[in-house]
This record gives structure tokens, C-alpha cells and sequence, in this order.
């Protein structure tokens, strides 16, 4: 196959980028988009040039690491795919392919394709967990599941934290990945002791980020390469709202 | 010259265990705080001591190569974890858990510390249900149970397909929750490059900033590796892109001891290499041949007929047929020699040749396309996207390939590595599974080394430290070290040759593969210690990195990697060269039985291979940790 590659450039957080665009021609369409890139970074190697830098780890879609906006389009095209299972078998031989960064001000650049995602962790610290240490709890069938419940749990649990959904939003709202988190944890028994605090928590450091509001166009879900739901966003603004009937020592202890 | 002295406690192999931690010094609450301790990495082993530590109130700086902790490569183990808690009462107990890790690792393991792992298997569980992790249930409530290769229970746990994911997600929100609470700093996009000794006592690392390139000290009053295997030494592996062994290395070469560095483990069912350009390979799960059959034709000249004209009778499910008892559920060497063997035979199916069928048809038809999907819905999306097949409609091809290392720093039985202060937990230690793990146990020993094991023992130590203060980074240990390190990536910077570290590492990878992969020949691997050194010349001769030294570069960072599998790659030859036998997933061509199995040499081989370093091309001094079996007798392990 013969590809042309329309790629940002961007050297630091502060510079100006620009698109470079690059012709492969010799493209096989088993490889998967990355390791396109990684030819095309072989192919700059040899002609001396800089490489484009790009996210990426566990190449089997759950490391959540890979993070390219293509053809407008976290990801790509193909629905419930990260960009390292996606493959090139899916294009045309002769087609342009325009990859970006993720875009959002709380993701700002680090450096070509590469974003800095680490609010995401520090909103997992605000409160996506069950308070719980190391020690001698009850044992595990001690507490009963029903398993329609286990599931839902595990569905919103299968978020890879990649920031798809941010990258999807207009207002890059990243209330997609706090309302699975939320989500998980307020299904199950384990997690309901502290599901109030946690909903405030976790809503207060997502907007501190700087991440915009939800205004339901649904791209998130569209885009997200594991399938999270966007009612998960509805059952998370119930929690946050519950917050105000419940005494303000539970919500800040 | 290295000392081992494994600390095994006294007493019988069951009270050990407990006995230890009555007795083992303790740090008082007002004193943890004055401590530091330095994790590197944060997959199940480093996440779960780190945010134990933090919990215990240990001053905790972790160090992550990638953007999160929450993407260490932990979070790629699909099928489960093992947990001895006879919940399906088919008489499983600790001592059965025990027993099988012991005879899986085909008795090249220690007693003690296996049997520990048994006995706090049951706690991970309990532990991580509190957390939250979804493990699959039944619609009583209840936890369900799948089994595995190697075994003839059903004690594994599991999260779908995605049970190191739920795990590690478990750990980190628990280590992200110490974070909140100032007790532990992350540090992500950070690379260990070298660990500092001061009075022969690890006691810092110099790390450095993927980012701005700067070049970082961190000093503590211990340190623990927690930084996952080196199967990336082979190029195609099932690891991710970033694995590396880079931090074990530096540790090797500063003192600490290299246990059974050839013992790797060779999975059975992966996605087949497809192309020349392939940058790694897919593992299919284990879990997978609990309800898949494994077969080729019989017939070499029906290999490129389509699998469904090849009739029932033509086909050869040689697992059933070379292993009645355990079918399709050997363990892992067993089912991957088998693979080879048949494809030896010219049966082997696919473009390459190099495959074998894993056939779902029978049990999709028994329970239904339903079950099916739930048991293995992600892992048969994940094969047709790879593949572009259906595996409901067509059985899927798999092969072996590199999946983890049971090799790697020898640790005692508090898991410190011969240099005091050091340690190494999870997969980067060799310490429980001998020649061959079993599936679903590296979860189980990532977790309970971190979890259970580590919080205790490292107390034993820092007790002694209590009035330290913490070690100045300004001190001439530190100053040294940075500038060996800054040295070394000039050098790697400066070579400014043709070649692309990517090209060095493939072929690297094809050496391995050839010559110290599914079987080894002492001849082979004669041949390839003198072409991984011409290589390595190669590569110090004509590396190009492009970029600078002070940015985000990538290409730098697979440079100083690949330099290290460089080295780590020539000790596993010699380690395999000198095992003169078979065992586990170290197959040597000379050592077998009549019809082919591994064949052991308990008289002159039981013992764990501890190497020294002694400098660059020298060779390395071999000391003997000898295994003494009080409870288990070795015997032949047979799956027939």
C-alpha cells in the first residue's frame, strides 16, 4: 500500500506545531497503524531526521498508553479499536491520513503525537477508590454480589484511562472517565460506604483540571475503544446531587 | 565476593511462615515516617508494596517509564489469578497449591518461599474484593473459578479477560490513595538508570526525566526493583514495547546476584508472527484451552487445505493424545514443545507454517455461542481484529512465544538481593517458580510479594536504620555514579553510526530465538555467544540516535535498553550452556527421554544458578544455591 501521512509536529509545549507530511510506499496492510509510525520512524532515522514521537506500550489494546487523533477522529474510524489495534487493512491503498495529538487544554502537548494526561490520576486520587488497607479483611464470599451488579461494575471498570472521550468532546468534558470510575465503585457493596464523598471528590479535582461540562452530544461514547456508556454520566450527576442530603461531615470526612 | 544465605527459617515448612513474622523486628509508627523507600515500577508487584508501604506510613517515592502507573504492562494479564481457597470443593488446599507450583516449576524452586506464596494466595483475594476488583460471580453472589494448565482444581480467579487490569487498577487506585495523603510521590516518565551504593548498601537511584532529559538523583533508605521481566530480549515477545531489563541489569552490575537467567517461559497459544515488520506478539490466554481444542492435521499434504474440509478423523488433537490426563491443559513448556514438535513435522498450518489450531467448535456446540462470549468475548474481538478471522467461525491459529521470564535477581527469603537494601519483588526476581510457572501465577506472586511479603521483611532491615538520616544527595556515591551514567548516553549519543537501535534489537532477537529459545544445543549455543558479542561490537560501532540528550527521545531510551539486552542476553547463553539438562522451559536437545520429554539431572543440577558479575567481558562467577526438597520428593513430571 502507499500512504501519505499528514503528522503534527510539535517540538515543546510552548512552540508553535506544524504538519510534516510524509509518503510510505511500501505499506503492508497486516501492520498495524503503529507500526506505520514505526517505519515511518525507521525511514526518518536512516535519512537523518528527527523521528515522530509517539505514546504507546502494550501494542494489545489495554495499556491505554496510545493516543493519536485520526482523520479527525480519536483513535480512528473503527469503533471499540485503540490506535494499536487498528489495521491497515482497513484503509485504501493511495489514502492521506491526517494524525494529531489529543486536543484539550487540560492535555496540553509535550511533544508531537505525546500529551500529558496525568490529571487523570490525580482525579483517581481525589477519591476512585474504596478506603480500604492492606491487612485481614472478610473473606471474599463473605460479601454476595448479585451478578448483574458484578457486571455492570466490571463494564465500567474496563475504562483504560486512554482520554479518548476528552479528545471526542467539544468541551473536553472528561466526565465519561470519572463516571465509570464512579460508576464501578458505587455498584458494589464494598464501594457504597463512601459513594457520596467520592462523586464530590472526584467532580471537585475534574473541574479544578480544567475539563469542560457534559452537554450530552454523545461523542465520548461514540469513541471510547472499550464501549463505556454514556449513562454512566447520568447515574454520576445522581450521585453528586445526593450530596446535598447528605450532612456535609460525610461528604468531607 | 557474593555470599548467598537465603534466611530460610527454621522449623517446619507449614509454621514458617508464621514463626518469621512472630519474631521479625519491627519499626515503630513515629519512626516509618522517617523513612524513605524508593519503588521502581508500578505494576502489581510495586504498586501493591508501594501503597502498602504508604498505608504503613513509609515516606514512598515510586518510578514509572510510562505516563500512568496504571499502564504497567500488569495490565495486559488476561486469564486470572490462583488462589488456594477450595471454593468449588474439588480438595484444593495451600498444600496442593504448593505442591503443583513446585512440580510446574519442575523442582528448580525453593520450599519455603513457594509454600509462602501458597498461604497468602487466599489473602489477595480477600484483599482485592474489599478493593473492588470484579472478579466474574455466579448469580448465587458467590466468586466463580475457572482452572488452568498444570492442575486438576478450579482455583483461578477472574475479571473476564482482563484480570491484570482489574488488579493492577485495584493497586493503583490503593497506591493513588496514598499519593492524596502525602505519603507517597509518583514520579512518571521517569527511567532508573543506575542504583547508588553507599558502604556497599543500596541507598538511591539516579533516574531520568523522559520529558526535559535531566538527570535526577533519589536517595532512600531502601530500595525495591519491582520492574517486571526481560523477555523483550528476544524482540518478539508478548511484553510491552517498553519492558526492559535495564534496571535489573544496572543492579547485576553494581553487585546483586543473577539467578537462572535462561529459564524463560515460552506461551503456548499467541497470535502468530505475521510479517517481517512485526513489533511484538499477542498473547491469546491460557484460559483459552479450558474449552478450545488444540489440534493439526494429520496428514502433512492436508496443511493448506481449509480447516473446515479437514474431516474429524484427519485431525490430530495430539495434546488428547499425548497427554490423556491433563488433555489440552498441560502446562505451558509441554503444550509449547508439542507445538514445535508437530510443526517440526511439516504439520504445522497457516502462511508460515509455524501454527496450530485452537478449535472452540465443540464448545460453542456443548454450552452455547452465549457462554462462549462471556468467558472469552475480548480475547476473540482482540484475535479478529489482529487477524481479520472470526474465531466463532474458524478456529484460531496460535503459536508459542517469549511471555515471561522465571529467571532474574536472586533474592533470599526476605526477597533482598545480595546487595544490602536492594530488593526485587514480582516477576524481576526469580524466587517461586523454578523452570516453569503456571498460569495465573504471576498475578499471584506480583501481588503477594508486594501486598503481604515485602511490608514485612523490608522492617527487618530498616529497624537497623532508624537513625540514619536520610543519605545526601550531594555525597561522592551519588556525584559518581550520575556521571557514569551521563557517560554512557553520551557514548550511545556520540557513536552516530547507520543503524537504528531497532535494527539491533531484531537481530538480537533472531539469535535468541534461534539458539537459546524452545531448545537449546550446547553447539548453538557456543555459536550464538560469540555472534551476541560481534553484536554488540556491531552495535557500539554503528548505533544511530537521532535527537538530543536534554528532550523527550525515545529513540535514546531504546538505545540504553537495547545496550543492556545486549549484555543480559550473552549470561543467559552461558547460563543455559551450563545447565546441562532439561527442565521446565529450558529444553536442551542432549537431555531427553525416548519419546522426547524434558529430562532432569537432580544429582548434579538441583541448585538455583546465582551469577557475579565480573566486568565487562569477563565472565561471570557462578555460585550454587543447592535446593534441598524437606517435603516434596522430585520426581519425573508426568501429564500422561
Amino acid at each position: 500500500m502507499k500512504i501519505t501521512l499528514k503528522v503534527w509536529r510539535q517540538e515543546s509545549p510552548d512552540e508553535k506545531g506544524r504538519f510534516d507530511t510524509f509518503r510510505l510506499d511500501n505499506i503492508d496492510s497486516h501492520m498495524s497503524f503503529l507500526e506505520m509510525f514505526d517505519v515511518l520512524n525507521q525511514q526518518l532515522i536512516e535519512e537523518g531526521k528527527r523521528p515522530v514521537e509517539f505514546d504507546h506500550d502494550c501494542r494489545e489494546g489495554i495499556c491505554g498508553m496510545c493516543s493519536m487523533y485520526i482523520n479527525g477522529r480519536p483513535h480512528g474510524f473503527q469503533s471499540g479499536t485503540t490506535t494499536c489495534q487498528l489495521h491497515m487493512r482497513h484503509f485504501r491503498d493511495g489514502d492521506t491520513i491526517v494524525v494529531e495529538p489529543w486536543r484539550a487544554r487540560p492535555f496540553p502537548v509535550i511533544k508531537d503525537l505525546v500529551v500529558d494526561r496525568s490529571p487523570f490520576d490525580r482525579i483517581i486520587a481525589a477519591g476512585g477508590y474504596v478506603s480500604v488497607n492492606t491487612g485481614s479483611p472478610q473473606d471474599a464470599n463473605s460479601i454476595l454480589v448479585k451478578k448483574s451488579d458484578s457486571d455492570a461494575a466490571f463494564d465500567a471498570a474496563s475504562c483504560i484511562g486512554c482520554g479518548a472521550c476528552v479528545a471526542a468532546c467539544k468541551n473536553a468534558s472528561a466526565m465519561l472517565f470519572v463516571s465509570a470510575k464512579i460508576e464501578h465503585l458505587s455498584r458494589l457493596p464494598q464501594g457504597r460506604v463512601e459513594r457520596v464523598r467520592r462523586a464530590v471528590n472526584m467532580v471537585r479535582q475534574m473541574d479544578m483540571e480544567g475539563f469542560g461540562n457534559c452537554t450530552n452530544t454523545g461523542a465520548c461514547e461514540v469513541e471510547c475503544p472499550k464501549g463505556i456508556k454514556i449513562s454512566n454520566i447520568h447515574k454520576m450527576n445522581a450521585e453528586f446531587f445526593k450530596a446535598v442530603w447528605v450532612s456535609s461531615e460525610e461528604v468531607e470526612a | 565476593m557474593i555470599k548467598l544465605d537465603a534466611k530460610i527459617p527454621e522449623g517446619p515448612l507449614a509454621t514458617k511462615w508464621t514463626d518469621y513474622r512472630s519474631k521479625v523486628k519491627l519499626v515503630s509508627p513515629n519512626n516509618k515516617r522517617k523513612l524513605e523507600i524508593i519503588v521502581v515500577g508500578t505494576g502489581l508487584a510495586g504498586a501493591s508494596a508501594a501503597a502498602t508501604f504508604g498505608e504503613l506510613g513509609y515516606q514512598v517515592k515510586t518510578f514509572c517509564f510510562q505516563d500512568s502507573p496504571r499502564r504497567a504492562h500488569s495490565i495486559a494479564a488476561q486469564g486470572g489469578i490462583n488462589a488456594a481457597k477450595n471454593y468449588q470443593n474439588d480438595g484444593d488446599n495451600v498444600y496442593r497449591l504448593f505442591y503443583d507450583t513446585i512440580k510446574g516449576g519442575d523442582y528448580r524452586s525453593r520450599e519455603a518461599n513457594v509454600y509462602r506464596l501458597a498461604e497468602v494466595s487466599v489473602n489477595i483475594i480477600d484483599q482485592s474484593v474489599a478493593q473492588g476488583v470484579p472478579f466474574a460471580r455466579e448469580y448465587g453472589g458467590l466468586l466463580d473459578n475457572r482452572s488452568f494448565g498444570g492442575v486438576q482444581v478450579k482455583r483461578t480467579f477472574y475479571a473476564r479477560g482482563q484480570t491484570g487490569q482489574q488488579l493492577l487498577l485495584g493497586a493503583y487506585q490503593a497506591m493513588e490513595r496514598q499519593v492524596a495523603r502525602g505519603n507517597v510521590k509518583e514520579f512518571t516518565r521517569h527511567e532508573m538508570l543506575d542504583i547508588v551504593l553507599i558502604d556497599g548498601k543500596a541507598r538511591g537511584i539516579i533516574a531520568r526525566n523522559l520529558i526535559t532529559g535531566e538527570i535526577e538523583r533519589h536517595a532512600a533508605h531502601a530500595v525495591v526493583l519491582a520492574t517486571g521481566g526481560y523477555g523483550n530480549v528476544f524482540y518478539l515477545s508478548t511484553n510491552a514495547m517498553g519492558s526492559n531489563a535495564t534496571a535489573i541489569w544496572k543492579a547485576h552490575k553494581r553487585g546483586a546476584a543473577f539467578a537462572n537467567p535462561c529459564f524463560t517461559q515460552i506461551h503456548p497459544t499467541c497470535i502468530p508472527q505475521m510479517g517481517e515488520y512485526q513489533s511484538k506478539l499477542t498473547l491469546m490466554s491460557e484460559s483459552l484451552r479450558n474449552d478450545g481444542r488444540v489440534w493439526v492435521p494429520k496428514r502433512a499434504e492436508d496443511v493448506k487445505k481449509k480447516p473446515a474440509d479437514i474431516a474429524e478423523e484427519d485431525r490430530d488433537y495430539y495434546l488428547e493424545r499425548m497427554y490423556p490426563a491433563f488433555g489440552n491443559l498441560v502446562p505451558r513448556d509441554v503444550a509449547a514443545r508439542a507445538a514445535k514438535k508437530v510443526c517440526d513435522e511439516g504439520r504445522g498450518v497457516g502462511p508460515t507454517g509455524r501454527a496450530v489450531y485452537l478449535d472452540f467448535k465443540d464448545a460453542i456446540q456443548r454450552l452455547g455461542h452465549h457462554v462462549i462470549e462471556e468467558r472469552y468475548g475480548n480475547l476473540f474481538e482482540m484475535y479478529e481484529k489482529i487477524t481479520g478471522d472470526n474465531p466463532y467461525e474458524t478456529p484460531m491459529m496460535i503459536y508459542p512465544a517469549v511471555h515471561y521470564t522465571m529467571g532474574g535477581l536472586w533474592v533470599d527469603y526476605e526477597l533482598m538481593t545480595s546487595i544490602p537494601g536492594l530488593y526485587a519483588t514480582g516477576e524481576c526476581n526469580f524466587s517461586d517458580h523454578g523452570a516453569n510457572r503456571l498460569g495465573a501465577s504471576a498475578l499471584m506472586q506480583g501481588l503477594a510479594d508486594g501486598y503481604f511479603v515485602i511490608p514485612m521483611t523490608i522492617g527487618n532491615y530498616l529497624s537497623n536504620d532508624i537513625r540514619t538520616p536520610l543519605p545526601e544527595t550531594s555525597s561522592a556515591e551519588f556525584e559518581q555514579t550520575e556521571k557514569e551514567v551521563k557517560e554512557r548516553l553520551e557514548k550511545l549519543m556520540s557513536i552516530n553510526g547507520k543503524r537504528s537501535v531497532d535494527h539491533f534489537h531484531r537481530e538480537l532477537g533472531k539469535i535468541m530465538w534461534e539458539y537459546c529459545g524452545m531448545s537449546r544445543t550446547a553447539e548453538g549455543l557456543q555459536k550464538a555467544r560469540g555472534m551476541v558479542q560481534e553484536l554488540r561490537k556491531e552495535f557500539w560501532k554503528d548505533l544511530r540516535v537521532p535527537g538530543k540528550m536534554d528532550e523527550l527521545n525515545s529513540e535514546l531510551e531504546k538505545a540504553g535498553r537495547v545496550a543492556d539486552f545486549m549484555e543480559l542476553a550473552e549470561l543467559m547463553i552461558i547460563d543455559a550452556y551450563n545447565r546441562n539438562e532439561s527442565c521446565g522451559g529450558h529444553f536442551r536437545e542432549e537431555y531427553k527421554t525416548p519419546d522426547g520429554e524434558a529430562l532432569r539431572d537432580d544429582e548434579n543440577y538441583a541448585y538455583v544458578a546465582a551469577w557475579e558479575y565480573a566486568g565487562m567481558d569477563k565472565d561471570p562467577i557462578l555460585h550454587k544455591e543447592e535446593l534441598n526438597f524437606e517435603v516434596v520428593t522430585p520426581s519425573t513430571r508426568s501429564y500422561k
